[in-house]
Order: structure tokens, then sequence, then C-alpha cells
């Protein structure tokens, strides 16, 4: 039996837009993925306990406030804390290009910025996702 | 590989949901593992929900599992949702609604998609129960799909099994009479400050006194409104109630019987699905097979035979 790829899609912290999350959501679902969603205002313990229960291989994080190099760092250190260091994270939103090579370092793999193609995200997980 | 079974049995988190993993891939791990869970289950109380589309199950769900914690229960939770039968993919999206649930260590919440069963629960269901049972849960509640009335396999695998309406259904609580309204041992009249709430209560009532009329106890109906959590503990209570009814007599245990037998006849199927269509020797001769079909050299018919033959030898 084909092993499902499955991701949570997140939106930490205090941003309300999450049209860009659920359309990457959607995308994902639609490559065959099983996309769990989490709604808006998580905080990092909230996207590291629901990756935990739902066993998931892949979290994608959206931010648009402009706190992304807090919480997306504090949400990759707090996995690696519990043991889920080789859950592959990524990253979209406005993240301005001088931030991504800290947030690499950080453990968030891949990048997206405004302009990606969804096909551009699909074949960064497949090939980026832990055997 | 028996140490993750017995990972599980201490409640590590990470260790049901290895556990949960391996089962909706139907590895073989996993049916190492389940041998002794098995031995460990059957303590938690399994409450199915079901209900149509918007009716706030999963709302009604958080306040319920809220109410349990208060209680000093631990919880699981299993929300499935549909996968798409063209991508294979699925969203999974019942979680937004418990996510204040997410920090608590003794809850536990997995969404999973329905891939590819009907009857709006998913293949590998009822190993999930088991795990999360044998995980030491005193209650898993199972969310099933809330689309159209078919989601009736529910009763199958919860030992009770919760109703959710919402005011404002009007006369198709007429129409879905038949199935998802035969099913209930409890009703939960979910928005209850909506318009439209007593005729839906009457309506409920009425084809609740049909049934007792036939000489069966009439199935409680609680009013809730869900996102003010206001009926929640009544609801919680009657739940109670329904289990302890039960417990010890004869019906419970026809009722564990048949769950027992569900699972057995879906891992068979499953077997059988998977050395018919999942191996070489077979998938060959299936093709050849439906080529034939197409030809009109042979019908389905005496195709199956023929596949089914050969797998039975």
């Amino acid at each position: 039996m084909e092993r499902k790829i499955r991701v949570l899609v997140a939106k930490p912290g205090l941003d309300g837009h999450d049209r860009g999350a659920k359309v990457v959501a959607r995308a994902l679902r639609d490559a065959g993925m099983e996309v769990i969603y989490t709604g808006l205002h998580q905080t990092a313990e909230m996207v590291v306990q629901t990756a935990i229960q739902e066993d998931v291989d892949v979290i994608g994080l959206s931010l648009l406030s402009g706190a992304h190099m807090t919480l997306f760092t504090d949400i990759a250190e707090l996995l690696k804390e519990r043991g889920m260091g080789d859950v592959l994270v990524v990253g979209g939103g406005i993240i301005p290009e001088e931030d991504v090579p800290r947030l690499k370092e950080s453990g968030i793999k891949g990048i997206f910025g405004p302009g990606t193609s969804m096909d551009e995200i699909i074949t960064f997980i497949k090939e980026n996702v832990k055997g | 590989m028996k140490d993750l079974a017995q990972r599980v049995m201490k409640g590590d988190p990470r260790a049901i949901a290895r556990m949960i993993t391996l089962a909706e891939n139907a590895s073989p791990e996993a049916r190492e593992c389940m041998k002794v869970l098995h031995s460990r289950s059957g303590n938690a109380h399994v409450i199915g929900i079901t209900g149509v589309m918007g009716a706030g199950k999963s709302t009604l769900i958080s306040e319920l599992a809220r109410e349990y914690r208060k209680r000093g229960k631990r919880v699981g939770i299993i929300a499935i949702d549909p996968t798409s039968p063209f991508s294979g993919g699925a969203l999974l999206g019942d979680r937004i609604r418990m996510m204040e649930l997410a920090t608590d260590p003794d809850i536990f919440i997995r969404s999973m998609g329905t891939r590819g069963m009907l009857g709006g629960l998913t293949g590998a269901v009822y190993d999930v129960v088991e795990i999360l049972d044998a995980s030491g849960k005193d209650i898993v509640i199972v969310e099933t799909v809330g689309v159209g009335q078919a989601e009736v396999d529910v009763i199958k695998i919860a030992d009770t099994t919760l109703v959710v309406l919402v005011p404002g259904l009007g006369d198709s609580i007429q129409s879905i009479k038949a199935g998802i309204m035969e099913i209930a041992d409890v009703y939960a009249v979910n928005k209850a400050d909506r318009p439209g709430f007593e005729r839906t209560m009457a309506e409920i009532e009425s084809l609740v006194e049909l049934i007792a009329d036939r000489g069966e106890e009439r199935t409680p109906i609680i009013p809730v409104i869900a996102k003010e959590g206001k009926g929640i503990p009544e609801l919680a209570d009657t739940i109670d109630a329904h289990r302890k009814k039960m417990e010890g007599t004869k019906e419970f245990t026809l009722h564990r019987r048949r769950r027992y037998e569900a699972e057995l006849v879906e891992i068979i199927r499953k077997r059988l699905m998977k050395m018919i269509f999942d191996e070489d020797v077979f998938r060959d001769r299936v093709e050849d097979l439906i080529d034939m079909i197409m030809r009109k050299k042979k019908d389905p018919y005496s195709a199956a035979d023929e596949i089914l033959s050969q797998v039975l030898k």
C-alpha cells in the first residue's frame, strides 16, 4: 500500500489572513496528500502538539504579520526539543530575502514567497520529505 | 515492535501517533503490535457521533471532550473527513474547532481520511479505536463524515451512538429517518437557540414515540448550544447513563460481538483485495480479463468466478 504524505498547514501567531494557507492546503490535497488544517492563531506549542498527534511528515507554516523570525524559529526549536526534528518544515508568506538564510539555518527547509507556483511547493515537498 | 506497543500502553503520544500511522498504512508491523494491544483494549467507552453536515459536530465534540476532562476522564478523538476519490488526497479540517484542546496531554486527537471506505468511517478505524483504548483513554469519540444519510456504520464500532441534529432541517427529518434516525442511542439538538427549534424537537419526539410504540424505551433527546457549552453536562450524563444501562446486558455482549465481526470482515476484505489487485500474478490476469470483458468475450460474473477460484485454490 502506498504511503500517504501527511501535511500540517498552520497559521501561527496573530494574523487573520488565511486565504493563502487554504489555497496551498487545497493544492496539496489535489496532489494526493492528507492535509490537516488548524485554523488561525496557533501558538508554537499548539502547532507542535498537533504535529505529534497527527504524525505528519511535513509542516507548512503561513505568516503574513512579519513575526516569522520569532514564530518560525520557535516552532523549529520546539520540534527538535520534542524529537520531531526529522519533520520537513516549510514556510510561506511575506518574508524578506535577507531573512531567508537565517530561517533555513534554524531548520525551515523551504521558504516560499508570493508568486510561488503550487507545482514548485508540491515538488519540493515530494523531493524533501523523509522516506 | 513490541516496544512500540508497550509505549502505546503507557500513553506516550508519539508512540500512539506512530502506531496509528502504521495501522492506517496497513503495515505488517501494525499487525504484530495490534496482537498485543487487543488484549489490553475493551475498557474505553466508545462514542460515535454522526449527523448532517453543518450540524456543529466538531464544536460539540470539543465541548464534550472538555466536559469529560472536567470529570477526570482521558479522551481520544478520531475525526474522519472524506478522501477525494480522484486525487486520493484529503483536507482534514475538524481540528479547527478543537484547537483549544491541542495542548492538553490527556486529550489525543487524530484526523483521518476515509481512504476509499464508504459508510462514513475509514478502514483503519477499528484499529485506531483499539489503539486509543489500549493507551488508557477512558472515552474514545469517533466523528463520522458529515454528509448524506448513509453514515450508519458508526453503530458497529460505538457503544453509544449520538446523532446531532439542528433546527431548520424541516421535512428533511422525515426523509432521513430511515437511515440515520434509526441508529441513535441519544439525540442532541444543537443550535437550540435558533428559530425552528420547537418544531424540530416536536418532530424528533414524534419519531421517538413511534419507535417507543414498538415496545422500546424512548431515546433521549438533549437540546444543546455547543458554542456556549449549554446542555453539554446533561448530554454527557445521558451518554454515560446509556453505557451504564447497557453494561452487562445480553444486548451489549451481542453488540461487541457484531463489532468484532465487522472488524474481522473488514480485515479479510482488505487482505483479499490486496492479494487480488496488488500482487503481480493476479494483477496481469485481472487486466486480461477486463480486456476480454471489453471485447464481449467474457462477462464480468464469469471473470469474477475465475479470479476467485484461483485465489481460493
